[in-house]
């Protein structure tokens, strides 16, 4: 019968899915080998003073100074930061400063979400909070991160209650925070709004109220319209608490050696370019772990797939 | 208050007493008479089919019935008390024309859903979804999702939903209309047999006149612009219990369909349009 045939499906289609994602690996590879390549591809045929358009240089300079080989900058890694005895290796530098700064965004993350949930809940709950809110929060993100980060500094520095005494890393996690809620309460609210009409019927011909159907219907529904939410909010909290340890200086970070290093780039150029190498992958790990969350809440995401 | 726990009285009240029900819609074209004059009972464990072309307000009259909506004036009572009142006190169950399951829940997860959200436990809960499960014919896709199911079985898990609080009143919004012919017939007979074996009344809407036929004790005609009733045809068909799919050959069936097209033509505007004869 045909709905044997209908229930057999989709193994298979989960066996071209994991071909589909093994391609998915190749091509992204590829992708970092073609960046590579263009690279020293540019440094090689490219003038050396760059392209000058007016006052304006387009295309960068090819010396080593401004371009190092590839392999020179893969070889710095492995080297020591500096040359005094006992210097740990760049590579291992680096690792420790993007583990600081990931327990730092993620923190920033965490509060984040909660936040950008907990203001999506409101304006679904309330026609009016909507309309007042949502202006707000888009404006919020056009606030200059690099203005409101001391601010934000000088704010925490003078909280003190009881045992609990503001630390320098807190106000770089507010700043992470402050850019992660927004692609969540975003991303939330049209997720909480996005229930076909005939399941907000039936839980009406059900007589439950807004909680029950909020656990029933809505949060289940804005899982498709949270996942990429969060992603986002993840890549974001990477970004704001690398922006934010340089404007407060907070030391430790991967925001800390990008701008130690970029000092030292005239005798050591490779290794002005290890700690954004650290922080492109910071971003990826951590947009990559959301990607686990989706995992967990595949089946949430089965109206994605017929609809 | 369960159906149970009523006492056994000597005057049957009427699953649905529908009496003067108006209701106008405000549109941007001004007022649109959606429903007038429709006076109406259904009799505890009858068939009842509203049939009628596209705008004629069948659907309206059931979600009145259903408290989804509310009429303009006229009462609407189920099984004696109020229709919002019997809403709350979950005394229908509704099916309508797309099965609206939940993707994200197993098909035993959406039977699960009402008897969950009223808070009856899990051993309960099971046991009646394991009995729902068998009534319907899917005792081995409880487990699957609905996108492993096709339209018919979806519509199938829709009305063992429908019927997971035992309601004595089942409401039914063009149930099979999105079926092809074939599976529509199968799941025809098979919702007859299951309105006898849990004894409810069923208010059905359809635009199908053999479908009505074949369902209904009475076939409730409706005529548009505004939406009343012109008619209501009874079914000389012996009991909706008793009937199988070789009734769609015999000549008694034929005669009722010709009853109620009849029944149809007979109205003084422009006729029947959007109803298929099929």
């Amino acid at each position: 019968m045909t709905d044997a045939a209908i229930a057999l499906t989709p193994p298979r289609r989960r066996a071209r899915d994991r071909g589909a994602r093994l391609r998915l690996w190749g091509y992204g590879l590829l992708g970092i080998l073609l960046l590579a390549v263009g690279w020293e591809l540019y440094k090689a045929i490219g003038p050396a003073d760059g392209v000058v358009i007016g006052d304006a240089r387009v295309l960068p300079r090819t010396s080593d100074l401004a371009m190092p080989h590839v392999w020179e900058m893969a070889t710095r890694l492995l080297e020591p930061v500096t040359r005094a005895e006992g210097a740990r290796p760049l590579w291992l530098e680096i690792v420790l400063a993007a583990a600081l700064t990931l327990g730092i965004a993620a923190a920033g993350w965490v509060v984040g979400v909660v936040v950008g949930i907990a203001l999506a809940l409101v304006m679904q709950r309330w026609r009016l909070a909507e309309s007042a809110m949502l202006p707000w929060i888009v404006l919020s993100q056009t606030v200059p991160l690099i203005a409101f980060a001391p601010l934000v500094r000088s704010w925490g520095s003078r909280i003190e209650i009881g045992a609990f005494e503001w630390q320098d890393w807190m106000s770089v996690a507010v700043i992470a925070s402050y850019l992660a809620f927004f692609p969540v309460a975003v991303g939330a609210l049209r997720g909480l709004q996005a229930p076909d009409a005939i399941h907000l019927e039936l839980l009406r011909t059900y007589s439950v109220g807004w909680w029950a159907t909020l656990r029933s219907v809505r949060l289940p529904a804005a899982v498709p319209y949270l996942l990429p939410a969060l992603r986002l909010a993840a890549a974001n909290a990477v970004v704001g608490a690398i922006v934010a340890e340089v404007s407060t200086g907070l030391q430790g970070g991967i925001g800390r050696l990008i701008i130690q290093y970029a000092g030292q780039a005239s005798g050591d150029p490779a290794k002005a370019w290890a700690p954004i190498a650290g922080a492109v992958a910071l971003g990826l790990i951590a947009a990559g772990s959301v990607a686990i969350l989706g995992l967990i809440f595949r089946n949430y995401r089965r109206a994605e797939a017929t609809q | 208050m369960t159906p149970t726990s009523t006492p056994i009285s000597t005057t049957i009240t009427s699953a649905v007493s529908a009496r003067g029900v108006d209701k106008t819609f405000s549109t941007k074209q001004g007022e649109v008479v959606a429903l007038s004059g429709i006076d109406l009972d259904v009799a505890p464990g009858e068939f009842i089919s509203l049939i009628g072309p596209s705008g004629c307000g069948k659907s309206t009259l059931l979600r009145i019935i259903a408290d989804l909506d509310s009429p303009t004036s006229g009462t609407v009572e189920v099984f004696g008390t109020s229709a919002h009142q019997a809403r709350l006190d979950q005394r229908y169950g509704i099916a309508f024309q797309q099965a609206g399951l939940l993707p994200w829940r197993t098909v035993a997860g959406n039977i699960a859903l009402p008897l969950e959200l009223h808070g009856v436990g899990p051993a309960e809960r099971a046991a009646r979804v394991d009995e729902l499960v068998a009534l319907v014919g899917l005792g081995d896709f409880a487990q699957k999702f609905p996108d492993q199911l096709s339209g018919g079985m979806q519509q199938r898990v829709a009305i063992a939903r429908a019927l997971a609080e035992k309601p004595a009143l089942l409401l039914m919004d063009e149930p099979f209309g999105a079926l092809d012919e074939m599976t529509r017939e199968y799941m025809q007979t098979e919702l007859l047999r299951i309105a006898a074996e849990t004894g409810a009344a069923v208010v059905f809407v359809t635009h199908s006149i053999p479908e009505a036929v074949y369902l209904s004790d009475r076939v409730v005609v409706m005529s548009p612009r505004p939406g009343r009733i012109a008619d209501i045809v009874p079914m000389r068909l012996g009991r909706a219990a008793d009937r199988a799919d070789d009734l769609r050959e015999d000549g008694a069936f034929f005669e009722m369909i010709t009853a109620v097209r009849e029944a149809l033509h007979g109205t003084p505007v422009s006729g029947p349009r959007g109803v298929e004869t099929r």
